[in-house]
């Protein structure tokens, strides 16, 4: 479970979670051992980037050359339709509430997921 | 039972040419006189950390640079929940007979010693280095997000949340220690710089040069007697991505646990010192210790229950957000105040009953938070 996964986190265009063998619970941020249980099977699942805006907050302030190059930049939180939250860019008009769904687009010189509200 | 014995404050603001180690040595000695006591009596030290000048082993820096040579030293990291947390383990130090008086104490050139990036940026590394980092998030933006969820769940606006940075700026013109001085109104809060929306310029605390410390005892060396009633932590995530729901958070779950402690309740408080990095920071606090009704803090500040002479006086120094905040000191600034406060020296600013007080820190994004009460012995 050490090897890097293949999602946006390394440059793929995807979002990866892993789901325990064991109890079920869902995990977004990568471990070898399931959080809830310990249990060290757990299954890789490429997330559908089906959700609902949790949190929003327009960045206009940024901290590096590279990042401010993109202010503002609306950083949000979504609660996937799978069932485990996520920091991800996303629409400027992104409201609480709206069902959204991602692609990915350059940030800073990387790809990150980026929202946009279900039409 | 332990007695916080002695408080020191520096100024808040620029202290050109001070290092981190000039500042913690400045509150340090301050603290120590006020506390009746010679440097040579103090046998134990904690402090907290400096961004500036990282060093694995700062408070054996420290203790070599101030001249004393403790029995029990080490530094403490908790980001802004560190002062109380470093106030909870010398409590609990003084009353296991492990040392007599404990020297809390931090201070940071925060502002004069690096760029305001520089600050920025090493702030925003407690968010996740791969989940969240690269997305390119401030301290700013992460409490952004969850001060734009908790106005959507208790129907709280800009012009709410506004009022708690009038307030502290109001304080703060009373205390010559203070960064700021020139009044502030809501429509200058709503007029200031948007930083990470729905927060602007004048939600946000300022970064500053300052140093705090305090000495904890096993007994009184004064006749003002401070005693350290309850406290309790509480821990619940780390970074925003993975914290609980708004009803769930760490403060009503410390709080609960420190009125356990110490037999105290709300309605036994009568000064509050509670974390303000940012508006919402306050806002949520208060309602989360019980200060206020969920979505009610706003109006219990227009209405003056937390002004010098409300039923509450909160962080009558200026807080965070005026007073200013210098990393770990920052906080420990509102300890400071609550003592000066409950010892009757807090001059122009005194308030009339502060016997009993309840302090919070918040550290991370509402990850970690300590609770304590304080009661006044006679």
């Amino acid at each position: 479970m050490s090897e890097k996964p293949a999602d946006w986190t390394t440059g793929t265009e995807a979002i990866v979670y892993q789901s325990c063998a064991a109890c079920g619970t869902l995990q977004y941020f990568r471990r070898s051992f399931c959080v809830a249980c310990g249990a060290p099977d757990l299954v890789e699942k490429r997330a559908s980037g089906q959700g609902t805006v949790y949190a929003t907050s327009l960045v206009c302030r940024a901290a590096t050359p590279e990042t401010r190059a993109h202010v503002p930049y609306n950083l949000v939180l979504v609660d996937t339709i799978e069932g485990f939250r996520m920091m991800a860019h996303g629409d400027h008009e992104l409201a609480i509430g709206d069902k959204v769904t991602a692609h990915f687009a350059p940030f800073a010189g990387r790809l990150v997921p980026y929202f946009e509200k279900v039409k | 039972m332990s007695f916080i014995t002695g408080v020191g404050l520096t100024a808040y603001g620029k202290h050109d040419g001070s290092s981190s180690l000039d500042l913690m040595s400045q509150a340090a000695q301050l603290a120590i006189s006020d506390a009746g006591l010679k440097r040579g009596e103090i046998d134990g030290v904690l402090c907290g950390y400096s961004t500036v000048s990282p060093h694995i082993m700062l408070a054996t820096v420290f203790a070599e640079h101030f001249g004393i040579k403790p029995a029990y030293a080490h530094a403490v990291q908790v980001g802004g929940a560190t002062g109380l947390a470093m106030t909870m383990l010398a409590h609990h130090l003084v009353e296991a007979g492990i040392v007599r008086h404990v020297l809390v104490v931090s201070g940071e050139n925060r502002l004069t010693g690096q760029s305001r990036d520089a600050s920025i940026l090493a702030l925003a590394q407690v968010g996740h280095p791969d989940y969240e980092v690269p997305l390119g998030p401030t301290i700013p933006a992460y409490y952004g997000l969850v001060a734009s969820r908790y106005m959507h769940e208790y129907s709280v606006t800009q012009e709410d949340l506004a009022e708690f940075a009038v307030l502290m700026r109001t304080h703060a013109l009373t205390h010559p220690g203070a960064q700021f001085h020139d009044a502030i109104t809501v429509a200058d809060v709503m007029a200031s710089k948007p930083v990470a929306m729905p927060l602007k310029l004048l939600d946000c605390c300022p970064v500053s040069d300052g140093g705090a410390a305090f000495v904890i005892s096993r007994e009184r060396t004064g006749a003002a007697g401070v005693r350290v009633r309850g406290c309790a932590q509480a821990h619940t995530h780390q970074h925003v991505t993975a914290a609980p729901a708004l009803s769930e958070l760490g403060a009503e779950i410390s709080i609960a646990r420190a009125k356990q402690a110490s037999g105290v309740a709300i309605s036994d408080v009568r000064y509050a010192a509670v974390y303000d990095s940012f508006t919402i920071t306050l806002a949520m606090l208060l309602e989360d210790l019980g200060l206020a009704g969920r979505g009610e803090a706003a109006a219990r500040v227009r209405s003056g229950h937390f002004g010098r002479d409300g039923a509450m006086p909160l962080n009558t120094h200026g807080g965070l957000l005026s007073y200013g905040h210098c990393g770990v000191g920052g906080a420990m600034a509102h300890l400071v105040e609550t003592h000066l406060q409950m010892t009757g020296r807090a001059g122009a600013r005194q308030v009339r009953d502060a016997s009993v007080a309840l302090l919070h820190g918040d550290g991370g994004v509402l990850s970690s938070h300590v609770s304590m009460f304080l009661e006044r012995v006679r």
